[in-house]
């Protein structure tokens, strides 16, 4: 019996090993065959694990471009795309091992992914060492694109976002006094609260209180006490929604009446339900909002709608965003088997119309374009401005 | 004499063979083979060494994640500041990190050990799964290695060769642990801890010595992971990566060498495995066959794949009732 098992079990894993072989050689006879018609693009991202809905709001953005491309009339210079997408499971080194499939087994000419920065480091490595361009959608920490030169990203960088909101501080609210709360545990808050700092004193404005939290806590009355006594105009917080909504209803039971900013780690239907009637008239920075007038985005958001039955989340429009640029590159590459020349056309974007704005690819790899501030206002935000960088 | 020949033959066939390995391997697969095989050395270190621990010894350990990670931390912080310490040579530098890891993963499954391992069964657990834990969030917050942004750039010295080396002193190490006084101490400790105690074995010391050794591998383990995947995270070494080594062990038979190899196999290749079937069917229903196969596996073979035996001794029966 046992022996019986355990050669069926042998039996079954080597039949699936030698599937998995020979799927390969069919898919490299597939390519050097269908050369003339197909263009293999790989995806990574988190369609299952904790983090499943980024990884599945960015596939259906990215499905929705090729989709696009492939049913317009001159395909992508006569081409159909066809995507892979391979799931890490919310995984670094589940993500190193999908991106070497694709590029070593699949031989795909693209990647797209991943929306966090920890898979997107582990995987740009592999691309970069395979001279394969990637392009990351929505990974915001600057050392994504430090990796190399074959690594890009269609959304901008954290420290941009402070500078961004510096400039709405001083420029359109008009305040003088601004006090910052950052969470001293994340790269990304102190990021944007020193480049928020820089950029506003430079401005002419001044920061009377500097306090300091730390990713779940409950209770922020010692440090707005603090706040409070120093009369501020407005109040940043770059963190995320949990401790946002929380802060925003002690601030206001204190009696701090005063508007408070943030980035984009407010995103969330979360901080309404959270903060309540405190949360709303703040400000924070986004790569997207839906409340919009600009055509492009009206006409993605139909789109989606129509397709997939849900509004797109700033995911999903940076996921359409990344492949959309990729299909630019393409169609302006010299060739279509060099990666060197893809990636050279990736480089040189320039003013390409996004959904979610302008976007340009500058020196660093990284995308010089516009963010957007909503107001906080019940479930659904508002659109106030669009900042250019 | 004899033995001394023995002993000396055995390490250097053993490097040979590894060198063979290696040499062979990346002209048969590609690189993404490779990295799974790698990932299976990886697995057979860590199922092989927790196995000393959940199989043997009877104790029931789910923090094996955490000591992987203070060795992966330690090797490639090691790494990354000293890069040339122990000479040019850059696999010897990668050696003797691996046993540093290696050694402050033991230095910690010794400080967790000692106080614990007078804890039964389920408080064991707790205590493992707890320190666990520990490890991740410290790693989290000391900036020095990232913290929750990760560490990058690691070294790609993790060879074939290599894992294939570790892969061997681990099984050698704890099949010669095996068969030794200290092995049978072991056993007694599971058997009947209340026996073995009246019988003169110190059992919390022999539960300690089972740890530590464990922990020693299991740091190992994290040292090849780090410098193959050249990127460290503390969310790698999450609850579930304990978890994965703990099914690997139950899945090919607490206390069985060999059925922990083969089960490390089987896990780190079935998902992968079956990822054809979700390109063609656009359906991620991966993870599920991958549990059902687990389910199914577990209510047809509850002692796991080997259940207490070796290969060796599976051959010798099949031998014997053919012959």
């Amino acid at each position: 019996m046992l022996i019986k098992t355990l050669l069926s079990l042998t039996a079954l894993t080597l039949t699936l090993t030698s599937c998995t072989k020979k799927q390969e050689a069919e898919n490299s006879a597939g390519t050097t065959a269908a050369e003339s018609s197909e263009i293999l693009v790989g995806e990574y991202g988190s369609m299952t694990g904790g983090e499943a809905t980024f990884g599945i709001s960015t596939h259906q953005g990215i499905m929705l471009a090729f989709k696009e491309v492939n049913s317009s009339p001159e395909k992508l210079k006569g081409k159909t795309l066809k995507l892979l997408s391979l799931d890490d499971q919310g995984k670094p080194e589940e993500a190193a091992t999908a991106v070497t499939k694709l590029i070593t087994q699949d031989k795909v000419m693209a990647i797209i992914g991943e929306v966090a920065s920890s898979r997107s480091l582990a995987a740009a490595p592999i691309s970069q060492q395979y001279k394969v361009p990637m392009i990351s959608p929505s990974s915001t920490n600057p050392k994504v694109t430090e990796v190399g030169d074959f690594i890009f990203r269609v959304c901008f960088i954290d420290p941009f976002q402070g500078t961004v909101m510096a400039k709405f501080a001083a420029e359109n609210l008009k305040v003088k006094k601004v006090a910052i709360m950052r969470d001293v545990k994340s790269d990304y808050s102190v990021g944007l609260a020193n480049y928020f700092k820089e950029t506003f004193t430079k401005m002419g404005g001044s920061i009377v209180s500097e306090q300091t939290y730390v990713s779940n806590d409950i209770d922020f009355k010692a440090q707005l006490t603090s706040i409070k006594t120093s009369k501020p105009d407005a109040i940043f917080i770059p963190g995320y929604y949990t401790e946002v909504g929380l802060i925003a209803r002690q601030a206001r039971g204190l009696g701090l009446k005063v508007p408070l900013l943030g980035g984009d780690g407010w995103d969330s239907s979360k901080l309404f339900e959270i903060g309540k009637d405190s949360i709303v008239g703040s400000y924070f920075s986004n790569h997207y909002t839906t409340d919009t007038t600009d055509p492009r985005a009206k006409d993605f958001i139909a789109a989606f709608k129509k397709e997939f039955n849900a509004v797109p989340d700033g995911l999903a429009a940076l996921g359409y965003d990344a492949a959309k640029v990729l299909i630019d590159a393409m169609k302006r590459s010299k060739s279509l088997t060099s990666s060197t020349d893809l990636r050279d056309a990736i480089a040189s974007t320039k003013d390409f119309a996004g959904v979610t704005g302008m976007i340009t690819v500058n020196e660093q790899r990284n995308a010089t374009k516009s963010a957007v501030v909503v107001k906080v206002a019940g479930d659904n935000n508002t659109f106030v401005t669009t900042i250019n960088p | 004499m004899v033995d001394f020949k023995r002993s000396i033959l055995m390490p250097v066939l053993v490097i040979l063979v590894c060198l063979g390995i290696d040499y062979v391997v990346p002209e048969i697969f590609n690189p993404y083979l490779q990295t799974l095989i790698a990932y299976s050395g990886i697995n057979i270190i860590l199922a092989v060494s927790l196995n000393l621990v959940n199989g043997f010894t009877g104790q029931f350990s789910i923090g094996h994640a955490g000591f992987m990670a203070a060795g992966a931390y330690m090797s490639a912080f090691l790494t990354m500041t000293f890069p040339h310490w122990a000479g040019p040579i850059v696999g010897l530098n990668f050696f003797f990190n691996t046993i540093a890891g290696g050694l402050l993963a033991a230095a910690a499954g010794f400080a967790v050990g000692l106080p614990s391992l007078r804890l039964k069964g389920d408080y064991l657990a707790i205590v493992t799964l707890g320190f666990g834990e520990i490890i991740r969030v410290v790693l989290l917050n000391i900036e020095a290695v990232g913290g929750a942004r990760g560490m990058y750039g690691i070294h790609h010295s993790a060879s074939i060769f290599w894992t294939g080396f570790w892969v061997f002193i681990c099984c050698f190490t704890v099949t010669r642990l095996m068969n030794s006084t200290h092995g049978r101490a072991f056993l007694s400790v599971r058997e009947d801890e209340i026996a073995a105690e009246s019988m003169g074995v110190d059992t919390t010391k022999y539960k300690v010595r089972a740890f530590v050794i464990s922990s020693f591998f299991a740091g190992v383990a994290g040292s090849i992971f780090a410098h193959y995947l050249c990127y460290l995270n503390p969310s790698s070494f999450a609850f579930m990566k304990s978890i994965d080594v703990v099914v690997m062990v139950v899945l090919g038979g607490m206390g069985s060498i060999s059925g922990s190899f083969v089960a490390a196999i089987i896990i780190t290749l079935l998902p992968e495995a079956l990822r054809p079937l979700q390109e063609i069917t656009t359906i991620d229903f991966r993870m599920v066959i991958y549990s059902l196969t687990l389910i199914v596996l577990m209510l047809t073979k509850p002692q796991g794949l080997f259940g207490e035996l070796e290969i060796s001794d599976l051959f010798r029966k099949y031998v014997k009732r053919h012959s």
